[in-house]
């Protein structure tokens, strides 16, 4: 994966974090984030957007101090360029909703140790040109914050019996309060790793009934 | 491998076998699980026998889907999922709404069994998993009580039974009054004594006339069934002595400490789902150890939790919780406690 110039089709990076390389259901990074945050769908949108907007902007500018940053302090280098984000979002997020702000607690300064930034800036931005590592980063963010809307919409609407804040169910509804709790948090991302990975084996038995003497 | 025929006949040892296979003991811990659910419905009328059979149906249900999932033979036959939903049930309040009992059902078998490999190697008890589920998803449900004995319990069915799918319970007030139980809060005797320092009879919590779970309330049957399964041979008895003996004592120190605040540790051994769970829940083989001295601990363990929850925690009753942690310690106290090979020498350090 060295920089390989713009020759080379960049459709493939984009998507890769979409879908087949998903930071969440494939790659099983950004644990934390995506247990805590996602009780709500309004609070995973959130939360996904904020990383993203991290994720890109970092990636852009690792990239573009990638011949400056010497290899030894260059971790140290992509924490204090990804914190640096981190507060531009921070202060961001209490311009525009004080209330998803306070939601979102601490996760929000924790952006920083979210290991999928350092380990797109670490594995990609530091080896690819600038349009090549926004392009991976936007892929990476948007499948992360599909991933947390996934959680999110699954957790809100049997733990609150609604879907970004509307009612879906009616009053007669009888929330299942684990849903927003914790355990639930767990128990639905086992559900939908359990999705993927139904997914991903069907997916490999047709490959391989299509091309059975395909050898790589 | 013997040719009929031959003078001399050779095979490898078993020679001798017995009829006992995983289900004819499972069979008869049916048998002794029965009669409590019995009394329970006699006592706590059709609303109860309608739960027990609908958490009994979704655990078979699921058994059999997850197996055909699993590309697994069924293994509906050996009658594991059946004691599941029984025990399931026994620990639910008799007005749950079924579909919440059949939620704990899919759960108990799905996430408490068969993720784990299925029977055998389960590392909780079921039965607790699907408890212990619903008492998080439902809180306000799971702690609806009705009185036992009610008059009108085999003319009608406690308003909260048939709630719709994913619908709030209708309110049991009205039935409850008309009951006509007096004195009835809707609490257990357990949540009486902890919130309102209110007693109960000992003889009631004895003979089982009292509310709570379908199966907790008498005592007494427990304690027999609970003889017949030792005398089978199939409980190891010193998982429900220890877990009582132990809970007795601790709970005797602090009546000893303070009589007027803490509860008398006869009330300790015969409210809420302490004997429910010392005999059926705890002894459960898969999830117990197996060596004698873990056993003990792992029964201490168990009641002492209990006790310190009861007494000390915010919850009326913490059986379920603590076999529950009993069932997580079960890997680190077998290993602890592995017995010395003859001939072995003394380990210095583990």
């Amino acid at each position: 994966m060295t920089a390989t110039g713009m020759s080379e089709s960049i459709w493939p990076v984009y998507t890769r974090g979409l879908w087949r390389e998903n930071p969440v259901f494939v790659m099983q990074l950004g644990m934390c984030p995506t247990l805590a945050v996602s009780n709500s769908v309004i609070n995973s949108l959130s939360m996904g957007l904020a990383t993203l907007a991290v994720l890109v902007a970092s990636s852009a500018l690792v990239s573009l101090m990638r011949n400056v940053i010497p290899k030894q302090v260059r971790i140290a280098t992509y924490i204090v360029i990804i914190a640096t984000f981190v507060t531009v979002v921070d202060y961001a997020l209490q311009a525009i909703s004080l209330d998803i702000h306070k939601a979102l607690g601490a996760f929000i300064q924790l952006i920083v140790v979210n290991c999928i930034i350092l380990g797109r800036a670490e594995a990609f931005a530091s080896k690819n040109s600038v349009v090549r590592a926004i392009t991976d980063a936007a892929g990476m963010g948007l499948g992360f914050t599909f991933a947390l809307i996934c959680l999110g919409a699954v957790r809100e609407l049997l733990g609150n019996g609604s879907l970004l804040g509307f009612d879906v169910f009616g009053p007669q509804f009888e929330p299942w309060a684990i849903m927003i709790l914790p355990p639930g948090g767990f128990f639905v991302l086992g559900a939908w790793l359990l999705v993927f990975a139904w997914f991903k084996e069907r997916s490999a038995r047709t490959a391989a009934r299509k091309e059975p003497s395909h050898a790589g | 491998m013997t040719a009929h025929g031959s003078i001399l006949e050779l095979q490898v040892s078993p020679h001798l076998h017995t009829k006992v296979n995983v289900s004819s003991i499972m069979l008869h811990v049916v048998y002794s699980i029965v009669p409590v659910c019995l009394f329970g419905v006699y006592q706590f009328g059709w609303s109860a026998l309608a739960l027990i059979v609908t958490t009994t149906l979704s655990c078979l249900l699921t058994e059999r889907v997850v197996c055909w999932a699993a590309g697994k033979p069924s293994t509906l036959g050996d009658c594991s999922a059946l004691i599941t939903g029984l025990l399931l049930a026994l620990t639910l309040p008799p007005g749950l709404p079924l579909w919440m009992g059949a939620v704990g059902g899919v759960v108990s078998i799905a996430l408490g069994k068969a993720l784990f490999g299925g029977i055998g190697f389960n590392l909780f008890n079921p039965a607790l998993v699907g408890r212990a589920f619903l008492q998080a998803a439902f809180p306000v449900a799971i702690t609806t009580w009705t009185p036992a004995g009610a008059p009108q319990r085999f003319t009608s069915f406690v308003p909260s039974t048939f709630a719709w799918p994913f619908s709030r319970p209708a309110s049991v007030d009205a039935w409850i009054a008309a009951a006509g139980v007096d004195g009835f809060t809707g609490a257990t005797p357990l949540s009486l004594q902890k919130f309102s320092h209110i007693g109960t009879d000992i003889g009631d919590l004895f003979l089982g006339t009292t509310a709570g779970s379908i199966g907790e309330t008498s005592a007494l049957l427990i304690l027999v069934c609970g003889i017949f399964l030792i005398w089978q041979g199939l409980m190891d008895w010193r998982i429900p002595t220890a877990v009582l003996g132990t809970a007795f004592i601790t709970s005797l120190a602090f009546y000893v400490l303070n009589p007027g605040i803490y509860p008398s540790p006869a009330f300790m051994m015969f409210s809420g789902g302490l004997m429910l769970g010392a005999i059926f829940m705890a002894t459960d083989m898969v999830g117990s150890p197996v060596t004698p001295l873990g056993v003990w601990i792992y029964g201490a363990v168990i009641g002492l939790v209990t006790v310190v929850i009861r007494l000390k925690g915010g919850l009326p009753d913490g059986v379920m919780y603590a076999i529950l942690l009993g069932n997580a310690l079960t890997p680190l106290i077998d290993q602890w406690t592995q017995p010395r090979i003859f001939g072995q020498r003394k380990k210095q350090h583990v």
